[in-house]
């Protein structure tokens, strides 16, 4: 639990090792190589590196047009612009013809930081998952990141997968499993159940320990596979505990809370509480200073969760 | 293919376009007209294609990156025999593979799904890239509308295009001066396009989009460039050859009716 690493450090890492064992996979990238670590990628593969320059509705269309030349394709840019700037693109040209394109998206969320409100996403979760066939993934740590994109590259068809600037806490090893599609519970817990995705679980881990010294026995889950989500563990989750707090460091319209809640609204309804975005912009400061403001940090999965229990 | 031939397949392909937008009620004929002599000599003269194997390794690709002219490629795939030509009065009608834009999943020979402009031509950059790592001796031509050209990922991927020296990869604009909100000067001009193109670093070529020998000569010159992509810039007429459709705007995208489409027929199979 001591090591902090960015996930997005993770994506370059796992690149490389990928790249080794795929002949055919390629990646691309928009001028943000060095930040997105695809860079990592492209020192040992120039000739299957593609830069795209300042243009990734370009980049995207031509991600599909390599993917259905029988390329797998991991194109990157940080995730306001993958999501945001080629969405459309995305569901026309990957998401309708199911093409075999990963958006490995960094940056994410408020711990961008400095560079303010024009680069912090809080919507790409709810705007990937609206998009038929698409698998949607969000890594917690480094372990999970790099095990999640190598099932990304294994599976056939589009994924997004989210990734992060700030290094998070390393708290998988080596050996956990990690299955795409599968939620996984880090500790058991009888009264409520926290559910988060991302960087949020190291702070849903810490909340349930502090939960656990006020006498309130909070269960923890880890749902990395935002889409196609997993109803099972979620709803053992309402029946065995009866009350969910989810926490996300995105929006908490259209994200893992709604997501959350939809399964439950149609199976098996209980009271949750959610810790997001609550439908504001960010501004510039330190990762940390700003999950304290906007509401993203450990403490409020613990003033969420005490509020259900009234 | 000689003249000839070439000029009765295009009718064939003009008489599927009215045929099947007639039976479907909608669609857009002016501009799937427009380009019937175009994807004649694409497909019956110079691409690299196997009916039989439609996804033959090493074959040419065509992406319709106009998507709504999708009339005239599925009318073209018929006559090559990719599938029956009964099929396409099934265009656009629920449950039928013959969407109103193509679908790639579908229809075979459809090798990109179009539709929203601009797209079709990034997707084929990409393919021409792929082929290039590959060693694919494929080419790819991708067709653009003019009014398409006003779309920004156009733009960006002439760039990339020419930065990446895909002398595999040639574009057609089909530049017949219409677009559905009127003429493209009244809308947002969009010439010179040779001239764009060129200072984006492109080899162009300009030909009159109905004469079959310019084509040719034009695909020619294309596979002779080497290290930059072509564009062929085609002067063309929206709705040629029906004499009421001839250069209208409002003819982009409605349906003939029956005694318009008796009268169309009429027209071009008594090669006017």
């Amino acid at each position: 639990m001591s090591d902090k690493i960015a996930t997005r450090q993770a994506y370059g890492e796992v690149l490389k090792e990928l790249g080794a064992e795929y002949e055919n996979l390629v990646v691309m990238d928009a001028d943000l190589s060095g930040s997105t670590k695809t860079a990592e990628f492209r020192k040992v593969f120039p000739e299957r590196f593609f830069n795209m320059g300042i243009a990734e509705q370009n980049m995207y269309a031509q991600a599909a047009g390599m993917a259905l030349s029988g390329k797998i394709v991991c194109a990157s840019t940080f995730a306001m612009f993958a999501s945001g700037r080629a969405f459309e693109i995305i569901r026309n040209s990957i998401g309708y013809t199911h093409a075999n394109v990963k958006i490995c998206a960094t940056h994410a969320g408020i711990t961008v930081g400095e560079d303010g409100a024009s680069h912090q996403t809080f919507e790409d979760i709810a705007l990937m998952r609206t998009i038929p066939g698409m698998t949607v993934l969000n890594p917690s740590d480094a372990v999970s990141a790099k095990k999640l994109i190598r099932q990304a590259v294994e599976m056939d068809g589009p994924c997004y997968v989210r990734l992060g600037r700030s290094a998070v806490p390393v708290f998988y090893g080596e050996d956990d499993e990690i299955v795409l599609g599968k939620g996984k519970e880090l500790k058991e817990g009888n009264d409520l159940t926290i559910i988060a995705t991302g960087i949020m679980i190291s702070d849903a881990v810490q909340a349930a320990e502090a939960l656990a010294e006020k006498g309130v026995s909070a269960r923890v889950v880890d749902i990395h596979t935002i889409k196609p989500i997993d109803q099972d563990i979620i709803l053992k989750a309402a029946r065995e505990t009866g009350k969910i707090v989810t926490a996300e460091e995105h929006s908490v319209i259209g994200g893992l809370g709604e997501a959350v809640a939809s399964v439950l609204v149609k199976n098996y309804p209980v009271p949750v509480a959610m810790v997001g975005q609550q439908d504001t912009f960010g501004e510039s400061g330190k990762p940390d200073e700003l999950r304290k403001k906007y509401g993203m940090t450990a403490e409020d999965i613990i003033r969420a969760a005490e509020s259900l229990i009234g | 293919m000689n003249n000839k031939e070439l000029k009765a397949a295009a009718t064939e392909i003009r008489c599927g376009i009215i045929e099947s937008l007639h039976a479907a009620g909608s669609g857009h004929p002016g501009g799937s007209l427009s380009v019937a002599d175009i994807i004649a000599v694409l497909y019956f003269e110079e691409m690299n294609i196997n009916p039989e194997d439609p996804k033959m390794k090493g074959r040419d690709k065509l992406i319709l990156s106009k998507g709504h002219a999708a009339p005239a490629q599925y009318a073209a795939l018929a006559a090559a025999g990719y599938f029956p030509k009964e099929e396409l009065l099934s265009l656009r009608k629920i449950g039928s593979r013959f969407q109103g834009h193509p679908n790639m999943s579908y229809v075979p020979g459809i090798e990109m799904s179009t539709g929203s402009l601009g797209q079709g031509f990034s997707a084929a950059c990409g393919m021409a890239q792929a082929n290039r790592l590959d060693g694919d001796p494929g080419r790819v031509y991708v067709i653009l509308g003019d009014g398409e050209l006003q779309e920004g990922i156009v733009w960006e991927a002439a760039m990339s295009a020419s930065h990446y020296r895909l002398d595999n990869l040639v574009a057609i604009v089909d530049h017949n001066g219409l677009q559905i909100d009127g003429r493209n000067e009244d809308v947002m001009t969009v010439t010179p396009i040779a001239e764009k193109f060129a200072a984006f670093g492109w080899n162009t070529v300009s030909v009159d989009g109905h004469d079959f020998d310019q084509i040719r000569g034009a695909f020619a010159q294309a596979r002779a460039c080497g290290g930059r992509p072509t564009v062929i810039v085609a002067e063309t007429i929206k709705g040629k050859g029906v004499s009421f459709m001839e250069d209208q705007a409002g003819w982009h995208g409605k349906a003939p009716d029956d005694e318009q489409t008796k009268q169309a027929l009429q027209e071009l199979r008594g090669g006017r």
